[in-house]
């Protein structure tokens, strides 16, 4: 498909079928988006000595993050040089090098070619042949200690590329007392067969879980109410929230930026979700951050409302709630999701206590939340396939963005698809451009 | 303890656990959720030989509070994840005692689940212990721990109760 036949996919206020169900597109998309992006690959944390790794996918890429002797963290793609098996199946790890299960070829954990059987077979030394080892990825660049790639040799720099959205990461460590987040319960693997984009397309999309979560709404509010700081009082509260009235999502505030990023904030304050607000620990923690930022520092930490943040195209995040999600396009009809947890150092163990029952009722595989989105991602994929209509409507609030600062749009309402109008024009730009 | 009082023993756990089984496979929930006791927990971990419940995420893990809005969720008309609700059996096997106390007797079993929703069968299988309480009412469940085989594997959504 050309720029041209491209073009045509994406209007103002609707996109076309073929954006989500056509095979040839999503092989494009791998190529031009998720091979140019910086995608977000998880954060320092994971490997936080040298020897440290964990292995990823950069779209059809599967890859290798390790920390290697220097301190410096690599990103390899994990395929052998020599015959192309991967060098490592573990999720994690730690390691002095790679070696290839097929015929024993090691590599350091900067992927350089440390060993080889029969060297001498070779006319000319084996790793002049294959560029050294593995295949290195271009560019790597961390944020407060999140961790991201490029594919592409030349592009915007990863602050440029984040814009605005650094202000999200920011609130994520500024909530720890000691200013830094750590990766820590273990990480959700959930999956459904849709496209890619609907997940990030359906989590700034605040109209949709009245409908949606309705059937968990209706359980949770059927609930009597229990002691506070109990265990499911966390999962119980979001549920609830899901249910909050059309004047709430309405105030909701819903900003886009460059890229295709995006956020929402303004949706709870924590005296409507966290549990553990009146709980002893919840004041040993405002303590503890006053330590560091004095009590006015505190409260404006503590005071930034930020839900779902979006960095397009494989990343999705709560700070306020410390847990981020990463998009991994499988086929243009198979996607999987990680999601994990993070813990505020320096905060009190209740505080992520509270976290991990958030976790398992919000993004959880039998979550009574997320199922029912995951269902509606397949609904929607089975019905695009229908042939007879070619269009999705991406209209609400069209045409009423407000700007609000340099490359900010904000949502007419925080009802809008603005987020998804970004998303898409920033999908355009991408697949559109010719390097 | 005596042979014979194991054997016997063993018996009402199996036939304990047939009924849990069999109230699933029924679509008996609010029977099944009254085998339940007031303070029990019902876990499935996230990971192998998985330590605890709270400090690490875990695929379900619900006291009673949570564990009534799961079952009640399926009453809902639109549920679209559980309505209609998925078909399943059971199946319940290796069921030995691991411990027997004067209030609590704690039971190891296998479970080979077959689920079938919207046009697709999926096939799971557990390694499940049960901590179950002596009642005035006979055995109650106070604790029930699920470990999938296939727990850490990238999975769709699960909505069936094990």
């Amino acid at each position: 498909m050309n720029a041209q036949a491209i073009k045509g996919l994406v209007q103002p206020d609707r996109v076309h079928r073929a954006v989500y169900t056509d095979p040839g597109l999503f092989e494009l998309e791998l190529d031009r988006i998720f091979g140019r992006a910086w995608l977000i690959l998880g954060h320092e944390s994971q490997v936080a000595s040298p020897g440290d790794f964990f292995t990823t996918r950069m779209g059809r890429e599967p890859v290798l993050v390790t920390r290697h002797t220097d301190g410096t963290v690599r990103v390899l793609v994990n395929r052998c040089a020599h015959r192309g098996a991967r060098v490592c199946e573990a999720p994690a790890g730690t390691t002095f090098g790679f070696v290839c299960a097929y015929h024993g070829w090691t590599y350091g954990t900067d992927g350089t070619l440390a060993g080889l059987p029969l060297p001498d077979g070779y006319p000319r030394p084996a790793g002049e042949s294959v560029g050294g080892g593995l295949v290195r990825v271009p560019r790597v660049d961390s944020y407060h200690g999140f961790l991201f790639a490029s594919l592409a040799e030349h592009g915007p720099t990863l602050a440029e590329f984040l814009g605005p959205l650094r202000a999200s990461f920011d609130d994520f460590v500024e909530r720890a007392p000691d200013g830094e987040v750590e990766v820590a319960g273990g990480v959700f693997k959930h999956a459904y067969h849709g496209n890619w984009k609907l997940v990030l397309e359906n989590h700034n999309d605040t109209v949709h879980p009245a409908f949606v979560h309705a059937s968990s709404i209706w359980a949770a509010r059927q609930q009597p109410a229990a002691e506070t700081g109990a265990y499911a009082e966390i999962g119980v509260r979001q549920m609830l929230q899901n249910g909050a009235p059309w004047e709430v999502w309405q105030n909701t505030g819903l900003w886009t930026a460059g890229y295709g990023h995006s956020w929402m904030a303004d949706y709870h304050d924590d005296s409507r979700l966290v549990a553990a607000l009146d709980h002893p620990a919840f004041a040993e923690y405002r303590t503890a951050l006053e330590r560091r930022l004095g009590r006015d520092g505190a409260a404006r930490v503590l005071g930034e409302l930020r839900w779902n943040s979006i960095v397009y195209p494989n990343c999705s995040f709560m700070s306020q709630f410390r847990q981020l999600r990463i998009v991994h396009p499988i086929a243009v009809d198979r996607t999987v999701v990680y999601a994990y947890s993070f813990r505020l150092k320096g905060a009190p163990e209740r505080m992520f206590r509270d976290t991990v029952a958030f976790s398992n009722v919000v993004n959880g595989t039998a979550s009574p939340v997320l199922t029912d989105d995951l269902e509606v991602y397949e609904r929607t994929q089975e019905g695009l396939a229908a042939q007879r209509s070619d269009w999705l409507l991406l209209g609400r609030e069209h045409g009423r963005d407000v700007p609000d600062g340099a490359g900010v749009l904000r949502g007419g309402s925080g009802t809008s698809e603005i987020h998804i109008r970004n998303q898409l024009a920033a999908w355009l730009e991408y697949m559109t451009a010719e390097s | 303890m005596p042979a014979a009082t194991e054997t016997e023993l063993r018996s009402k756990i199996e036939q304990f656990l047939y009924r849990e089984a069999w109230l699933l496979d029924h679509g008996r929930l609010d029977e099944w959720l009254a085998l339940f006791t007031d303070d029990a927990t019902y876990w499935i971990p996230l990971q192998a030989s998985q330590a605890e419940p709270l400090m690490t995420s875990s695929i379900v893990y619900d006291d009673r509070r949570l564990l009534e809005v799961r079952v009640r969720q399926f009453q809902h008309p639109r549920a679209h994840a559980r309505v209609p609700a998925p078909r399943t059996v059971h199946q319940i096997g290796n069921v030995q005692i691991l411990e027997s106390g004067d209030h609590d007797v704690r039971a190891g079993s296998t479970l080979i689940l077959v689920e079938y929703r919207r046009e697709r069968q999926r096939v799971w299988g557990a390694l499940v212990e049960h901590r179950l309480r002596r009642t005035a009412h006979g055995l109650r469940i106070a604790a029930e721990r699920i470990d999938l085989v296939n727990s850490e594997a990238e999975r769709d959504g699960i909505v069936c109760l094990f």
